[in-house]
């Protein structure tokens, strides 16, 4: 037999698509459950650094990224919690990074080698002022490869740090795989300022994305600030060209959110019931849909990848149906109240869980058994 | 002396302030070494002396309060041109909060230079107090003095394993002293002490920096001169796809398996419980079957239970979950208190339990069979599988065995 398998696991796989995507430095502190991604970043980065605490794992990140490297870090709630200012920081001067949160079960320490989806609200609401940051969550190994190159690229491109969200059941359960059978990764094209007319760093260009320039360039004087600025990197107090350029930052991320939707839409006629579900969350839906669909039910499944900024078109496919069960491994799912508020439409209901993993049965007979649930 | 590196305008401090000193020298210094201005990359921290960045033209980063020194080591890292010189200037403040940066630094002697505006307070916040602040010495919200002494950051830095560190008084002309460390390879550091006329002398009227100084114990010396290179600078990767190596499985064998299986193994840790779920669900792959494998075990991983979950299926596998297993299998004491919440799921489905342990509570059939004995405690859960595949037949044995060879020497049933 021609065919290649490997028995393996998505932290492999994560940390060998970063590295072909283009990202060239790992920076990290242990922590379960991303320590695999740690020891494979090890074995597979061109940079591999052992920080000694999360806070100075974002510096040395940043800092990597001004002279024009692609840096990645891998964490647990408790170290993301750490980065937090230093993520603004990177987001203020438009350095781009991945960090790869692992999500395992909260609150503080609590449960380190249990997953858990609970950490969407302190990962949307990352950027101070509202500001959008890109969050992207993997649902099964395919995404792990492919979403991890599409971190990189956003990242990249739009000279921001994007969070790639998993969970410890995803990183950690190993599995056969051909790898032969991976879609083949383009690394991402990195554009730099050329010109010799007077560089202005946070001069918005194409998708209001400055162009870059690193601090080891001897070309032009590049100037980094986490302060507001305006396009020359000049601290302002709250002048309109800084304001605006701070407004800026959110806008490219909203307004290129068409270049980095990721989803996977499973309809089937005739359904008045759809699953949305992400994470790992979505292999027990999808297990779910199949099981209905084989007892005779229609039932249409949205894995939304692209987590945040919410894309309109999930509203677009939400309010195709009557009957919406929002699936998450949270208490009180935090991404049905960031699509709906805490006051959901009548039709929409969640199925959550706390310190276990959602069964395809609790989905199941949700959607068979709807509004049952509190919402 | 003309300015080169400053920008001709005033600088942004209340008159008198020590950062001007520290500025002013800072460009003199530059010049004595003729460093080409965009040579040179300053990082500065949050606190008055930060505010400096934009009166300066080569590069400029200014990120968060403390956190400049590792922010710098990044830039650091970065670099692949030997000469670049990094400047960081950081308040006695942002060393308070931040001090972990500087030790580590030092320590791994990143090569840059990092500037200490000690004026043993907190100027842009209104003069509270640091870890710098001298005994006696007051602050607007220390009327009566602080109560300890100073820290030392020159003896912590220097036995951190620095380059070079000194500490200075910043009056007059200091730029042979900054110079002096500008030059020197690997991670350099001088502590200047100055005031804050603003805070400083205003709660100290009459005060006398020298003095302060000299009473706070904090001798004005070169406290390390090692002459040590920084890191190597960065080269290609040595690395190659974690794709490649001795990874892959060959598809040898052939199973008949119909549906999906679960299967949970529970014993102790050190009992090779996690090789041999790994083994099995190799094992299954090398018989065209899918495989998923995922363990659980306590933190301290050398000690305590050790289970792991293993599923096999003709199918793709979705769930990883293991609600209800299968076939369970039982090695040790602790596997079987681990075991419990399985156990009394069970509906049907089989057991296998060691001899050596009391038969449990289950709606599910129980097999006991002595896996410690056959081939040591170690091979315990091997044995288990072993022994399911020889009873169960969900792919043939020898896909295992043949894996597993010379482990156990001996062939089960
Ligand atoms: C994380 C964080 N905590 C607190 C502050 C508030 N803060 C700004 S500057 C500063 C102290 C500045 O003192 P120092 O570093 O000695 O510099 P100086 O103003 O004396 O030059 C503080 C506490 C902050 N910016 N960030
Ligand atoms: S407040 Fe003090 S430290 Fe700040 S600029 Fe004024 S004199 Fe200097």
């Amino acid at each position: 037999m021609a065919q290649r398998i490997i028995f393996t696991d998505s932290s492999r796989l994560m940390v060998e698509a970063a590295v072909q995507a283009g990202a060239d430095v790992f920076i990290g502190y242990p922590i379960t459950p991303a320590n695999l991604l740690y020891y494979y970043s090890s074995q597979r980065f061109p940079v591999f650094m052992a920080a000694p605490d999360e806070i100075t794992t974002l510096q040395l990140m940043s800092g990597y990224a001004a002279t024009g490297k692609v840096p990645v870090t891998a964490t647990s709630f408790p170290g993301y919690a750490l980065m937090i200012e230093s993520i603004n920081m990177a987001y203020m001067m438009e350095l781009p990074m991945v960090i790869i949160l692992v999500q395992r079960l909260g609150p503080a320490t609590g449960t380190a080698t249990m997953g858990a989806q609970g950490d969407l609200n302190v990962v949307t609401g990352t950027i101070s002022g509202g500001m959008a940051i890109p969050v992207i969550s993997v649902s099964d190994p395919a995404d792990a490869w492919e979403l991890t190159a599409k971190a990189v690229e956003v990242a990249v491109k739009l000279r921001t740090p994007v969070v790639l969200l998993t969970s410890k059941e995803e990183v950690m359960t190993q599995f056969g795989l051909d790898p032969d059978e991976l879609a083949p990764i383009q690394k991402v094209e990195r554009k730099v300022y050329e010109s010799d007319e007077p560089f202005f760093p946070y001069k918005a260009g194409e998708n209001k994305v400055p162009l870059f320039l690193g601090v080891d360039t001897s070309r032009h004087q590049v100037r980094f600030t986490a302060s507001t600025h305006d396009t020359r990197g000049i601290i302002q107090n709250s002048g309109a060209e800084a304001l605006g350029n701070s407004i800026r930052l959110h806008e490219k991320i909203t307004e290129n959110l068409d270049s980095y939707t990721c989803y996977s839409y499973d309809m089937q006629e005739g359904a008045k019931a759809l699953i949305v579900s992400y994470g790992i969350t979505a292999q027990a839906a999808r297990e779910a849909v199949a099981q209905l669909r084989n007892d005779g039910e229609s039932v249409a499944l949205l894995i939304p990848q692209t987590l945040y900024p919410i894309p309109n078109l999930y509203f677009d496919i939400m309010s195709r149906y009557p009957r919406v069960v929002i699936a998450e491994e949270n208490l009180t799912g935090q991404y049905r109240h960031l699509l709906f508020g805490v006051n959901a439409p009548a039709g929409v209901t969640g199925v959550n869980a706390f310190g276990k993993m959602i069964t395809p049965a609790q989905i199941k007979s949700e959607v068979l058994d709807h509004g049952k649930s509190i919402s | 002396m003309e300015r080169v590196y400053l920008k001709e305008e005033g600088l942004p401090f209340c008159k008198g302030c020590g950062h001007t000193t520290i500025s002013e020298n800072t460009d003199k210094a530059l010049q004595k070494l003729g460093i080409p201005l965009l040579d040179v990359i300053l990082v500065t921290d949050i606190g008055c002396h930060g505010i400096i960045d934009k009166s300066f033209k080569m590069h400029t980063v200014h990120g968060l309060h403390g956190r400049s020194v590792a922010l710098a080591t990044g830039i650091s890292a970065g670099l692949s041109n030997p000469d670049k010189k990094v400047i960081v200037f950081i308040g006695d403040g942002g060393v308070t909060i931040g001090i972990q940066h500087l030790i580590n630094a030092a320590h791994r002697n990143f090569n840059m230079t990092v500037v200490i505006h000690n004026n043993m307070l907190y100027g842009m916040t209104g003069g509270q107090p640091s870890e710098f602040t001298p005994q006696g010495f007051k602050t607007p919200t220390l009327p009566d003095g602080a109560g300890e002494k100073a820290s030392d950051i020159c003896a912590i830095i220097s036995a951190a394993g620095a380059s070079y560190v000194s500490r200075v008084i910043g009056i007059g002309d200091l730029s042979d002293h900054l110079a002096e460390a500008f030059a020197k390879p690997g991670f350099s550091l001088v502590e200047v002490m100055e005031i804050c006329p603003s805070y400083g002398v205003k709660s100290n009227p009459g005060m006398k920096l020298s003095k302060v100084v000299q009473e706070a114990g904090l001798e004005i010396r070169v406290y390390a001169d090692r002459n040590i290179p920084g890191p190597e600078l960065l080269s290609e990767s040595k690395f190659k796809s974690l794709f490649t190596g001795k990874i892959d499985i060959p598809v040898t064998h052939v199973s008949s398996l119909k549906s999906t299986v679960r299967i949970q193994v529970a014993g102790s840790a050190g009992e090779g419980v996690q090789s041999a779920a790994e083994y099995f669900a190799a094992a299954a792959i090398a018989s065209g079957l899918n495989a998923t494998k995922k363990g659980s075990y306590p933190v301290t991983v050398g000690i305590g239970f050790s289970a792991s979950d293993v599923i096999i299926s003709p199918d793709p596998i979705l769930y990883t979950g293991s609600p209800v297993p299968d076939y369970l299998i039982i090695t040790s004491d602790d596997g079987l208190a681990y075991a419990k919440g399985a156990l009394a799921a069970m509906k049907e489905g089989t057991v296998y339990i060691d001899s050596s342990l009391p038969v449990p509570e289950t709606k599910a059939s129980v097999v006991t069979y002595a896996f410690r004995e056959f081939a040591g405690s170690r091979n315990a859960a091997l044995v288990g599988f072993l022994y399911l595949l020889k009873e169960a037949a969900l792919y043939p044995y020898e896909a295992l065995e043949s894996r597993v060879a010379g482990r156990i020497g001996k062939t089960i049933g």
